[in-house]
């Protein structure tokens, strides 16, 4: 049986600013919903505790660093994401068009290659 | 506490559903509140919550209807699926 994980709300809001901080100065925009990306950050929190990092909370991952490291926050798949679709996966991160709302999210397939999923 | 696999009853029960998710998964979270809302009765599964052979068997489950292996995964009926948070795309075949 898996151990429940609970981060508390002070330690989700800490790190969200300072991914916001750090999205907005590599050229990046976090998705401005907040209580959506709230539980994206709580969910990177609790796959950090899992497994030691911080892996997609959107994607089943193995335990494995070598094995997920392309599903790894922020993913391998995401610049293309927002290029194809105006968001990565998980919908963390968005473009400038979802931000200044002329584009909406929508559904995103699954981009990561079938052999990079280990199981 | 989120339970690895469960029963959620509803006033709806016209259809068997089966819900495939990700507890740390915000469209796996929205895809069963829109369930939830609309009083549907669901079977569910947490693959994450799951080890071995039970995690590897509900993967299993989960790429004959969806080779992608993404989450959500909505089941109807043992018949047809649900890929992704559609809550229109599910309304038509739940006929809601």
């Amino acid at each position: 049986m898996t151990k429940e994980i609970i981060i508390p709300p002070e330690k989700i809001d800490q790190v969200y600013a300072s991914l916001d901080q750090w999205a907005e100065s590599t050229g990046y925009h976090l998705n401005p919903n907040r209580e959506f990306t709230w539980g994206l950050v709580e969910g990177l929190l609790i796959n950090r505790e899992r497994y030691g990092y911080q892996a997609c909370p959107c994607r089943l991952a193995v335990g494995d660093k070598e094995k997920d490291r392309d599903i790894i926050c922020p993913c391998e798949y995401r610049d293309p994401d927002l290029r194809d679709w105006g968001a990565c996966y998980c919908a963390l991160y968005v473009s400038d068009e979802v931000l200044r709302g002329e584009k909406t999210i929508q559904p995103i397939p699954e981009r990561r290659p079938r052999e990079k999923q280990p199981f | 506490m989120v339970q690895a696999r469960g029963y959620v009853s509803g006033a709806n029960e016209v259809h068997h559903i089966t819900f495939y998710g990700l507890s740390t998964c915000i469209w796996c979270k929205r895809t069963r509140q829109f369930l939830e809302d609309e009083d549907v009765a669901f079977d569910y599964i947490y693959i994450d919550l799951l080890h071995g052979s039970e995690r590897e068997e509900a993967v299993e489950q989960v790429r004959r209807w969806n080779p992608a292996t993404s989450f959500p995964t909505v089941v109807v009926d043992g018949e047809q699926s649900v890929v992704g948070f559609k809550p229109e795309e599910l309304a038509q075949i739940l006929e809601l």
